[in-house]
């Protein structure tokens, strides 16, 4: 995984509260045998009217949005499907952060596990940052800080593994790979050492 | 360990499969006891253990399905795929189990249906087991006692090559259901009643464990409509104490012993239950006496309301703009609404007592003209039972579709969808935007209230006809 130290970049302020990941990426996009081409599909149907021109008032399109690396959304980001083709387009479209009041639990975790840090920081601070877009600000993983337009900087937490992954590179399966012992004791002790497909274990 | 804490179920379990313990700069190790497979999130997964050159640790504890992309009709025997893309995705899957030797329940197999439902019925799901899957609705297997939850696609790729999670421990949320289900009001009602209350994003970060003799009183198919919809809460899981129900469904299925093995299993999954004095980190208490038939009238499945209710006037932007989506008025139940296409399908209500209780609403009547209805069942082995009980001459005889298993109109990648503006009555679990097909509207609910409406070619009250019935 890339590594994700600092993002410096201004913002796009995605207003609504429980965008799903059916908003973020169709599911008739789902279809993609590799990680690659989904940044086209994000926010498809938000994006584009029914014809597949784009809708110049969707925050995405503005011209000033280009190059934005940093998304403020609303409230529930990522509710609903499990799919990690939201964060795949996302990165894909260049955002490295979202910023938000609150993710969905699968959501946050396919993100951080991605590159892309889920940045929840709380509602008055997101009120600041949702009303001054554009604005450039830092999102700093190191700190766990996110700076504000007008000064100060509102405060964020990772989970001290996830943040070590964003800033080191490094990822859950390397540090699962290297428990392989543990594991193998566990399934020793645990008598999950069976490899017939009718287990008479209780698990 | 004895003098230790009295423990809830979901306690028991997390303790029973840490590996390693949460440490101060990592989670805990968790360890998966069944992990499933389908064709939509786990091709990128497979690329990355080729491309890292580790094999799937426990193949006999991996079990792969086709269901999402899969077509439900054939006509002259061949499938009718929806493009090169899900032809492909099928492949792949099929490919991948191959080469890393899973066994796969492919399209045609007497077994084959939507891994939400494929699964319990061939015993897969074990209560006090950790089950896992590229897909959100796992949180159905919960109905067994296994605390079961959606994974992404990295994730899939670790329990793959390490049989193992890195996983923060959640809160555990009890939800006390008490009160008789009135006449009409199903699983899917209770579930529906139970989301308004918890909100989409109520059941973040937690558990959710239903209790209660209401609980206690529903069927196993009836459970897994209720676990399966936890995650439209926003909780990755929900848990029911395995009892003498669990063990009615579970005996004889493919993947568990038989005989003296069975009953010694039995035993230990009986004894899986919250210690006395065990508490929740925190308690919602429902009735569940004073729910009538649910239909959800906005974009996400917490807005919902009883069928002869008016649908609220919105609190927020997002129910404005939810309303507006589905081009419904407040103030006014949503009873007499058009409707275009019925879904009776989905991991949620696609099994023999879902199709059993719609074929009573549809038996002896007519679909509307001026709707189309898709009856799919949830495997090919619901196929067979509800055509060895002549169901599906009911469905068909009303002039309903009758297809082959897959997920079809709930997610809408096999080309079974809405068409824009089309509004849809639906068995499944979701109503977001488009879900069901770019601009088509969703109203879910339960087979018996998507069977009356498919009748009245209109939202319905079931109930009229349950009692003409």
């Amino acid at each position: 995984m890339e590594k994700r130290v600092r993002i410096e970049s201004a913002t796009v302020v995605l207003p609504a509260n429980e965008v799903d990941t059916d908003q973020i990426v169709p599911a008739r996009f789902l279809t993609a045998t590799s990680r690659e081409g989904l940044g086209a599909a994000l926010f498809h149907d938000l994006r584009r009217d029914s014809g597949g021109a784009l809708l110049p008032d969707f925050p995405l399109n503005r011209p000033e949005a280009a190059g934005a690396a940093i998304l403020v959304a609303g409230a529930n980001f990522g509710c609903g499907s499990s799919r990690e083709h939201a964060p795949w387009a996302l990165l894909e479209a260049g955002f490295r952060a979202v910023v938000s009041p609150s993710f969905a639990d699968i959501f946050r975790e396919n993100a951080a596990r991605n590159g892309l840090v889920p940045v929840e920081i709380a509602e008055g601070a997101h009120a600041r940052l949702s009303a001054a877009e554009g604005a450039r600000v830092v999102v700093d993983v190191e700190a766990e800080t996110v700076t504000l337009p007008g000064g100060g900087a509102a405060r964020f937490r990772l989970a001290p593994f996830a943040r070590r992954c964003l800033l080191t590179g490094r990822t859950p399966l390397e540090f699962l790979l290297d428990r392989a012992d543990a594991v193998e004791r566990y399934e020793a002790a645990s008598g999950r050492t069976t490899r017939e497909k009718v287990k008479t274990g209780p698990w | 360990m004895s003098g230790a804490a009295p423990r809830t179920l979901f306690e028991k379990i997390w303790d029973a499969h840490t590996v390693v313990p949460a440490g101060p700069d990592h989670p805990a190790v968790v360890y998966v006891d069944t992990h499933l497979v389908h064709e939509v999130t786990s091709p990128q997964a497979f690329t990355l253990l080729r491309e890292r050159g580790l094999p799937v640790r426990r193949p006999d504890r991996t079990c792969a399905v086709t269901d999402h992309s899969v077509p439900t009709r054939f006509p002259g025997g061949l499938p009718l795929w929806n493009g090169p893309e899900t032809k492909a995705q099928v492949e792949a899957l099929e490919r991948n189990c191959e080469e890393f030797g899973i066994e796969l329940f492919r399209m045609g197999d007497p077994e084959q249906g939507i891994v939400h439902v494929t699964a319990p019925e061939l015993g897969l799901t074990r209560p006090g087991a950790t089950v896992v899957c590229g897909d959100s609705h796992t949180s159905t297997h919960g109905a067994f006692g296994a605390w079961a939850f959606g994974i992404g696609t990295t994730e899939v790729a670790q329990v793959l090559a390490t049989q193992c999670l890195l996983l923060e421990r959640p809160r555990t949320l009890g939800v006390e259901v008490s009160g008789r289900l009135g006449p009409g009001v199903t699983a899917k009602d209770l579930i529906l009643g139970i989301i308004r209350r918890l909100t989409a994003s109520g059941g973040r970060g937690r558990v959710l464990e239903y209790r209660g003799g209401t609980i206690r009183r529903l069927s196993m198919e009836e459970r897994m409509t209720v676990c399966n919809m936890s995650i439209e809460a926003g909780a990755r899981a929900g848990l029911i104490e395995p009892d003498e129900e669990t063990l009615r469904y579970l005996e004889g299925r493919r993947y568990l012993p038989r005989g003296g093995a069975f009953r010694a299993l039995a035993a230990e999954w009986l004894a899986l239950r919250a210690d006395e004095g065990a508490a929740f980190d925190e308690t919602v208490s429902f009735d569940a006496s004073a729910l009538t038939p649910m239909v959800t009238w906005g974009t996400n499945p917490g807005m919902s309301c009883g069928i002869t209710e008016p649908v609220p006037a919105p609190g927020n932007p997002e129910e404005r703009s939810a309303l507006a989506y589905m081009e419904i008025e407040p103030g006014k139940p949503l009873r007499g609404r058009p409707v275009d296409v019925v879904f009776l399908g989905s991991c949620t209500n696609a099994r023999i007592t879902d199709l059993r209780a719609a074929a009573a609403v549809l038996a002896g009547r007519r679909v509307h003209p001026r709707t189309r209805a898709l009856v799919v069942p949830g495997s090919a082995s619901v196929k067979e039972q509800a055509a060895s009980e002549g169901l599906d001459r009911i469905f068909l005889a009303a002039g309903a579709e009758w297809r082959e298993p897959g997920c079809s109109l709930c997610i809408a990648m096999n080309g079974d969808r809405l068409e824009p503006g089309e509004l849809a009555v639906s068995t499944s679990n979701r109503n977001f935007r488009g879900r069901q097909g770019a601009g088509g509207r969703t109203v879910l609910a339960s087979p018996i209230t998507a069977a009356a409406s498919a009748v009245a070619g209109a939202v319905a009250d079931p109930r009229p006809l349950l009692a003409a019935s």
